[in-house]
């Protein structure tokens, strides 16, 4: 990128990600590989999907580009400033900006806690706030995510899946960030609340300027909120584009295999669609293929797949996608 | 709405405990015994009566109306000298509790919470401590320590921590994966505040059941110890010395050997069975088994 | 006795099935009188969000309801045979050879210590009465009909071997075992990925249409059944609230809870981008279930009636049949006002 872009909030260059997976005597004997060299750059204000299988090390990549974890390798820009090197209480002012919500409502709230302990917590790193002003922003936050102000003295059991949800997001919300990374925020959810949840974040949203960085595995709610989608095989992204794009015109190989999975809510639409079923099962996060790490289930693998990494290309505009082939495979 | 759910969960826990009560008659015994007991060693300084006046007319005397229990060697109430014993075991025993718990507790959660090294060093310490017989490590160093209540609670603390740590770590360890620990850190809140406000509320089940295990352990302790002539030194008795004194008399009273004995024996028990209503008190699963 | 719609070749039919837990001195009412019939040969899908009572109902129907369940029925036959007058061996047998049933938790069902061979040769030697050569040789030919690859080597292999997706399908193998005339999948896909999903809902539907067993469904998803189910049954609190073919049910739903929950996912044909319409409030609790329908709390169109009584069924086709008060023309009607007073 030559010319200076202002409008990027977040990005990760090369980034890597590894965990050391130890045999019976605690020596190394493998690396995970859940983030595997990883550029990627999010927007100011854009809702970046990321899809994937489980074990795709989607959520990692989303907790290592917020910090949450230490990344093995590469670096991540946050505002143009590199905060990859950072430690200890120079992370909080980064983390004040970047925030996240979970999947699960119940591990994520402490049951022991009220919502105002809840709350509370989140800032920590504030400092100089009076009791009342702390009350105050409760309150208003509270407010701002469709629960009552007397909420904050209840349990978190005393609430419901969605409502819990609400609490996680309001936690998040409450520092005032610019990067929400929402882990799965609507899967533990039943259908009827799903919406709740989505639809108040396309409202805070805009009401509050955010960022979001979007993981899910339901695709068809990521495509219904994000402006842009990764997908992500095996611990490396796969294709990036305009959502619309994407699930119109899916250029690799497994995010035709993956999209086509998507069970349609339209009988009549489902029936024609065609799909493209993988062979074989996702191998070991472990043990990754070399080369590609699709061409064991790629229906279109040739020899070179097996050696070489492909490269991320951009084949029209903003749509890029890690396979030399993705064109010709369309016929 | 507040009070309501918490009753409600409140009212399960309660339920479940009578469930468990209505099954099991040991318990119920058990919990009146202990009160009982309880009591009388709270209550022991304001009766009257006096465990260190001796009567030398009144020698090993039967029990009878005036000296319920009977009279030892050298004519002391024996009533009272158990009541008085009792009042000794239960505060040894409950100090070393504490004692151990603490350690327990404290040694748990740092080493749960901060992995690594410091969880390998702690974790080592308890294998090692684990690997003596402990009856012989206690017994050696109350022989060094100045004989005394104060050595038999630290002995007794000091050596009994290593299963309440091993407990509490574990969970710690499942616990640092929980997100809610996680976003703690997240923001910044310190490991120590960590442990303080999230990991021992969580931890707090396990923690109470283990302080009445604990507490039956150290009572046994201290009787074995006392009874070896290491722990509670004359005038001062506990049930354990009362059952070492004994020993002279065994032949003609036998009933100065059979009573602290068999409260030994009753309390232990006791505090086990109320170990297993805290539990389910804690745990209604334990009990009921089902869910909705 | 409640008016039945169809008179086919029902495989099991259920009139008035009632299950009530009770825990903590407390009960619940987890199914509320719900009437259903499966026909042979077909699939019938039964949507529910949690706690609507979908998969207890089938529990029920099963004979797998702990000790404190209580289980009523007026009616219960399957396959002609009366199931309440038969004694509990002879419902044992019945449900053993005759029924079969797989869950969203693979593992909870094989044993970690036992081959997935000695998993399967068990079922068959003692449903089907085979000695150990014909049991393994069955066993292979039914590991290669759920479509699991090699299949002489993987009798030999445990359970952790296996992937989630394997292990429904060796889960798929067991229940088939005994040719069941009924297969009941309670989320048979919930826990696994979308592409994994696609290859289990994909070999439900080809072995149905092999074997000719019917099956039911159960489900909180209404896309994992679009392309599967030929007709759908939707629950909600307890009770029944819509029953009808697929097509019935995705393009002329008549209960406002089916209508709701279709709107409240992204529509597949527009693209998905416009907003969502979410179902307000939560599902109601069903220790004290509120006496009128269950739906009124959360549905835009409740009336005072709705609160007071459960409402009657409205019959709209041979198939179709919905739990509410007002006609599907009547809420159409409704809804433009809603609409239009904005």
């Amino acid at each position: 990128m030559d010319n200076k872009n202002n409008e990027i909030l977040l990005e990760a260059r090369d980034l890597c990600k590894y965990f050391p997976a130890r045999d019976f005597f605690g020596r190394k004997k493998a690396e995970v590989k859940a983030v595997d060299h990883i550029n990627l750059a999010i927007r100011k204000g854009e809702t970046f999907g990321l899809v994937g299988e489980s074990g795709c090390g989607k959520s990692t990549l989303g907790r290592t580009l917020i910090r949450m974890y230490d990344p093995t390798s590469g670096s991540i820009l946050f505002k143009d400033q590199d905060i990859t090197g950072l430690k200890g209480k120079q992370l909080l002012p980064v983390h004040k900006q970047m925030q996240i919500i979970f999947q699960d409502p119940y591990s994520s709230l402490d049951p022991h806690h009220n919502v105002r302990e809840i709350l509370k917590e989140s800032l920590t790193a504030v400092s100089g706030l009076s009791t009342d002003e702390m009350d105050g922003r409760m309150e208003e936050i509270l407010k701002k995510v469709g629960l009552k102000p007397d909420d904050m003295y209840k349990y978190a059991y005393e609430f419901s899946g969605g409502q819990r949800q609400r609490i996680g997001i309001a936690r998040a919300l409450l520092v005032e960030p610019e990067f929400l990374l929402c882990d799965e925020p609507i899967s533990a959810l039943d259908v009827s609340i799903q919406a709740q949840v989505v639809n108040l974040l396309e409202d805070l949203q805009k009401e509050m300027g955010l960022t979001y960085l979007f993981v899910a595995h339901d695709l068809s709610m990521v495509r219904h909120i994000s402006t842009r989608i990764g997908v992500m095989y095996l611990g490396r992204l796969v294709e990036i584009a305009d959502s619309d794009e994407l699930y119109e015109n899916p250029l690799h190989p497994y995010t035709k295999a993956l999209l086509s999975a998507i069970p349609l809510a339209d009988p009549r639409l489902a029936a024609q669609s065609k799909r493209v079923m993988l062979s074989g099962e996702l191998p070991s996060p472990m043990n990754v293929p070399a080369g590609c790490h699709f061409h064991t289930r790629c229906m279109y693998a040739r020899e070179e797949c097996k050696n070489r990494i492909p490269e991320m290309m951009e084949v029209s505009p903003n749509h890029f996608v890690a396979c030399p082939y993705a064109g010709e495979n369309n016929s | 709405m507040k009070k309501e759910t918490k009753n409600k969960d409140k009212s399960i826990r309660i339920d479940s405990v009578k469930l468990a009560l209505k099954h099991d008659k040991a318990a119920v015994i058990s919990l009146i015994f202990l009160s009982i007991i309880i009591l009388f060693a709270l209550l022991a300084p304001f009766l009257p009566m006096e465990p260190n006046a001796t009567d030398i007319a009144n020698r090993l005397k039967e029990p009878s109306l005036t000296h319920w229990f009977g009279t030892d060697e050298v004519g002391r109430d024996y009533f009272a000298r158990v009541i008085y014993g009792g009042r000794v075991s239960l505060i040894v025993a409950f100090l070393a509790m504490l004692t151990s718990l603490t350690i327990g507790v404290a040694a748990g959660t740092i080493a749960g919470l901060t992995g690594g090294i410091v969880d390998m060093i702690l974790m080592r310490i308890v294998d090692i401590l684990h690997s003596i017989p402990w009856m012989v490590l206690v017994t050696v160093v109350s022989i060094f320590l100045k004989p005394g209540i104060q050595s038999i609670i630290l002995v007794i603390g000091l050596f009994t921590w290593m299963e309440i740590a091993r407990l509490v770590r574990a969970e710690t360890l499942s616990l640092k994966e929980r997100e809610f620990i996680l976003y703690a850190g997240f923001s910044g809140v310190s490991k120590w505040k960590i442990i303080i406000s999230h990991i021992i509320p969580s931890v707090f089940p396990t923690i109470i059941v283990a302080a009445t295990t604990s507490m039956a352990d150290a009572i046994m302790t201290e009787s074995s110890l006392s009874f070896l002539g290491v722990g509670i030194q004359q005038p001062m008795s506990s049930w354990g010395s009362l059952l070492q004194n004994a020993q002279g008399t065994m032949q003609n009273s036998f009933h100065m050997a059979l009573i602290p004995g068999l409260l030994i024996i009753i309390t232990i028990f006791a505090f086990n069975k109320l170990g297993n209503l805290l539990r389910v008190y804690v745990e209604p699963k334990v009990m009921s088994g089902e869910k909705e | 006795m409640e008016e039945t719609l169809k008179k086919k070749d029902k495989i099991l039919s259920a009139a008035d099935i009632r299950t009530t837990f009770h825990t903590h001195g407390r009960t619940v009412q987890a199914v509320r009188g719900v009437s259903l019939y499966v026909e042979s040969g077909e699939i019938l899908a039964v949507v529910g969000e949690s706690g609507s009572g979908k998969s207890v109902l089938m529990k029920s129907v099963m004979g797998l309801m702990p000790d404190n369940a209580e289980v009523k029925a007026d009616e219960l036959t399957f396959a002609g045979q009366d199931m309440l007058a038969m004694d509990p061996e002879q419902l044992r047998k019945m449900r053993g050879k005759e029924m079969a049933m797989i869950f969203q938790d693979p593992m909870t069902a094989l044993n970690p210590l036992k081959t997935i061979g000695s998993h399967l040769m068990e079922v068959l030697k003692r449903h089907r009465g085979m000695d150990k050569e014909a049991a393994r040789k069955e066993a292979v030919a039914v590991l290669n009909q759920v479509g699991i690859p090699s299949p002489e080597k993987r009798l030999g292999q445990y359970p952790h071997e296996f992937s989630g997706g394997m292990r429904q399908r060796v889960l798929i193998a067991m229940a088939l075992c005994c040719r069941p005339k009924l297969l009941i999948a309670d989320e048979p896909t919930t826990a696994l990925d979308v592409t994994i999903q696609a290859q289990i809902l994909d070999l439900l539907k080809s072995l149905q249409e092999e074997t000719g067993m019917s099956i039911i469904l159960i489900t909180h998803d209404l896309g994992v059944v679009a392309s599967l189910s030929h007709r759908i049954a939707v629950m909600y609190g307890g009770l029944l609230m819509e029953e009808g073919t697929t097509e019935e049910i995705f393009y002329s739903p008549k209960h406002p809870y089916t209508r709701a929950l279709l709107h409240a996912v992204p529509k597949p044909r527009s693209g998905g981008k416009e907003r969502l319409e979410p179902i307000p409030g939560m599902a109601p609790s069903l220790i004290n279930p509120p006496s009128g329908c269950p739906f009124a709390e959360r549905c835009k169109f409740a009336c005072e009636d709705c609160r007071k009584e459960i409402p009657q069924f409205r019959t709209y086709s041979e198939t179709q049949r919905a739990l509410c008060i007002y006609s599907g023309e009547e809420l159409d009607h409704k809804e433009g006002e809603v609409e239009s007073h904005g």
